[in-house]
């Protein structure tokens, strides 16, 4: 295998074992257009990146961090429902990325490769930040699984049962920013819920309980991206695209699969 | 000590957006009494529960709870989401790392064990409320508090449940706080009534609040002979306002 390619299955592998696990508290805590809007604010995060002359890992990590937290704030107001912020955010902050970008007359950027992922350019720079990042993450996951699926459940129970409701809830969303960050190499900014909430959704179908659906989602995960390089490669498809493709793809037929069980034991 | 003081809440006040929800309230409950909390909708029952337990702040007053105390907590409603796939063994060890025998032991005396295994979502009514009472109970409580916990319960389940929370006040020598709205099977179950409308109209003894004038006032009298019962065919939030509840038809299954 060429040396590129196999960088780029190693940086799709490293992102899908951890977007995996996160996402399926994406998909239980319904925060999916959480997610998007994060990562659409991500992009604004890159032009930070390039304007302070530091990483643009850390650059996203910031924004997203920042605007997560502006969101906790916001949702506390009453006045409007927290799909319309959400909504409002998305969009401006990804167009503000966008500007921010345009106006960076020095810095050639491309912007595709950023919006949709290019997964094949992968460094081993790259490398090290995916998968030290991913490690970094499921430790993390790992160690707050138990009060997290409590406050998943119900909030207030565990509240009062002693788990720090608030401290919890924004380990969650520092490591939703840390996962975007390390996805946008691999799907792109517009694609990368896709990587959190596809695989979850798959493996709902087969789980039996919730560390289960964890670990079918990372590997449903793995599968979609080996089978989307492979098809990019055959026969030349974009390859962030492709990779979403082949995980949809898995999500229908193990749908299929499952009604037709459900038809079966009726 | 029988009369261990466990939980006391002085000069309790609070408004919501300008409107008085609680008013000079003043609690007290001790080690193995059972008191109950009834109301009229909107009378702010579940809120003074929820400043009891710290989940939101009240505007003036105090609440102490006994250093030391443990509490147990029964939400009013449990909904999961049917993408989390959750069993109720799982359910019960969220709340605390115990042994297999402890969560039959608990179970059994809630009675559902039977149900051990099955996924959360396919509980009846019933069901999900002995699920609710056991995952309480394993935090071996001193202080049971308990929101409406015979909601979405047929009446002879209802009973079961009442003589259930009486039991376990025996057994576990743990002090019970509940709101009710159901008067009358409450009454029977219960050490001491608090009639709650934003102030405390009356307490005491359920014969002694039956009578008071300010119950009647509030409730009507209650027929001796004919107990009275009725069912809810909608639900409550937090303000007490009135919501559409998804599971009316909860209380019928039998399975």
């Amino acid at each position: 295998m060429d040396d590129f390619l196999l960088r780029a299955l190693l940086a799709g592998l490293g992102v899908a074992l951890v977007a995996g696990p996160l996402g399926s508290f994406v998909v239980w805590r319904r925060m999916a257009y959480f997610g998007d809007t994060l990562a659409h604010a991500a992009l604004l995060g890159v032009a930070l990146g390039f304007l302070l002359e530091f990483n643009a890992n850390i650059g996203v990590i910031i924004v997203c961090v920042v605007l997560a937290l502006m969101l906790v704030a916001l949702q506390q107001q009453q006045r409007l429902a927290s799909d319309t912020l959400l909504g409002i955010l998305s969009h401006t902050t990804l167009s503000l990325g966008l500007i921010a970008i345009a106006f960076m007359e020095t810095v050639r950027i491309d912007l595709m490769s950023y919006l949709f992922g290019d997964i094949l350019t992968v460094t081993t720079t790259d490398l090290y930040w995916i998968w030290g990042c991913a490690a970094v993450a499921l430790a993390v996951l790992i160690a707050i699984w138990r009060p997290l699926l409590a406050i998943t459940v119900h909030e207030e129970l565990a509240q009062v049962e002693g788990v720090p409701v608030t401290r919890i809830r924004l380990a969650l969303m520092l490591l939703m920013a840390v996962v975007i960050a390390v996805s946008m190499k691999v799907v792109g900014i517009l694609l990368i819920t896709s990587l959190l909430v596809i695989p979850a959704a798959t493996a709902r179908t087969f789980a039996r309980n919730p560390e289960q659906m964890a670990v079918l989602a990372a590997t449903v995960g793995c599968v979609a991206v080996s089978g989307g390089l492979s098809a990019s490669l055959q026969w030349d498809l974009p390859a962030g695209p492709a990779i979403v493709v082949s995980a949809a793809l898995l999500f229908f037929i193990s749908h299929l699969w499952w009604n037709r069980r459900e038809r079966a034991s009726s | 000590m029988a009369n261990e003081l466990l939980l006391e809440t002085s000069d309790i006040s609070l408004s919501l957006q300008g409107k008085l929800i609680l008013d000079s309230v003043d609690l007290a409950v001790h080690r193995g009494e059972i008191v109950t909390l009834i109301g009229p909708n909107g009378a702010g029952k579940s809120t003074l529960v929820r400043v009891v337990l710290g989940l939101i702040k009240a505007n003036r007053g105090e609440v102490k709870i006994t250093p030391g105390v443990r509490i147990g907590y029964m939400p009013q409603r449990l909904t999961i989401d049917p993408v989390l796939p959750l069993t109720v063994r799982r359910f019960l060890t969220l709340a605390c790392r115990c042994t297999e025998g402890k969560l039959v032991e608990i179970l059994t005396e809630t009675g559902a064990t039977h149900l051990l295994d099955s996924p959360m979502q396919t509980l009846s009514g019933g069901e999900t409320q002995r699920v609710l009472l056991a995952r309480a109970l394993l935090r071996d409580p001193d202080l049971l508090i308990l929101d409406e916990p015979v909601q979405g319960v047929d009446v002879t389940g209802q009973e079961e449940l009442y003589k259930l929370i009486s039991n376990i006040r025996k057994h576990h020598r743990c002090g019970i706080l509940m709101i009710s709205h159901d008067l009358h099977m409450v009454m029977s179950a219960t050490d001491r009534v608090l009639c709650l409308n934003r102030h405390v109209c009356c307490s005491g003894h359920p014969d002694t609040v039956r009578v008071d004038p300010s119950y009647v006032a509030l409730f009507g009298r209650i027929p001796t002979l004919m107990p009275y019962s009725h069912h809810h065919d909608h639900s409550h939030n937090v303000h007490g306002d009135v919501v559409q509840s998804d599971d009316e038809h909860k209380g019928c299954n039998h399975g």
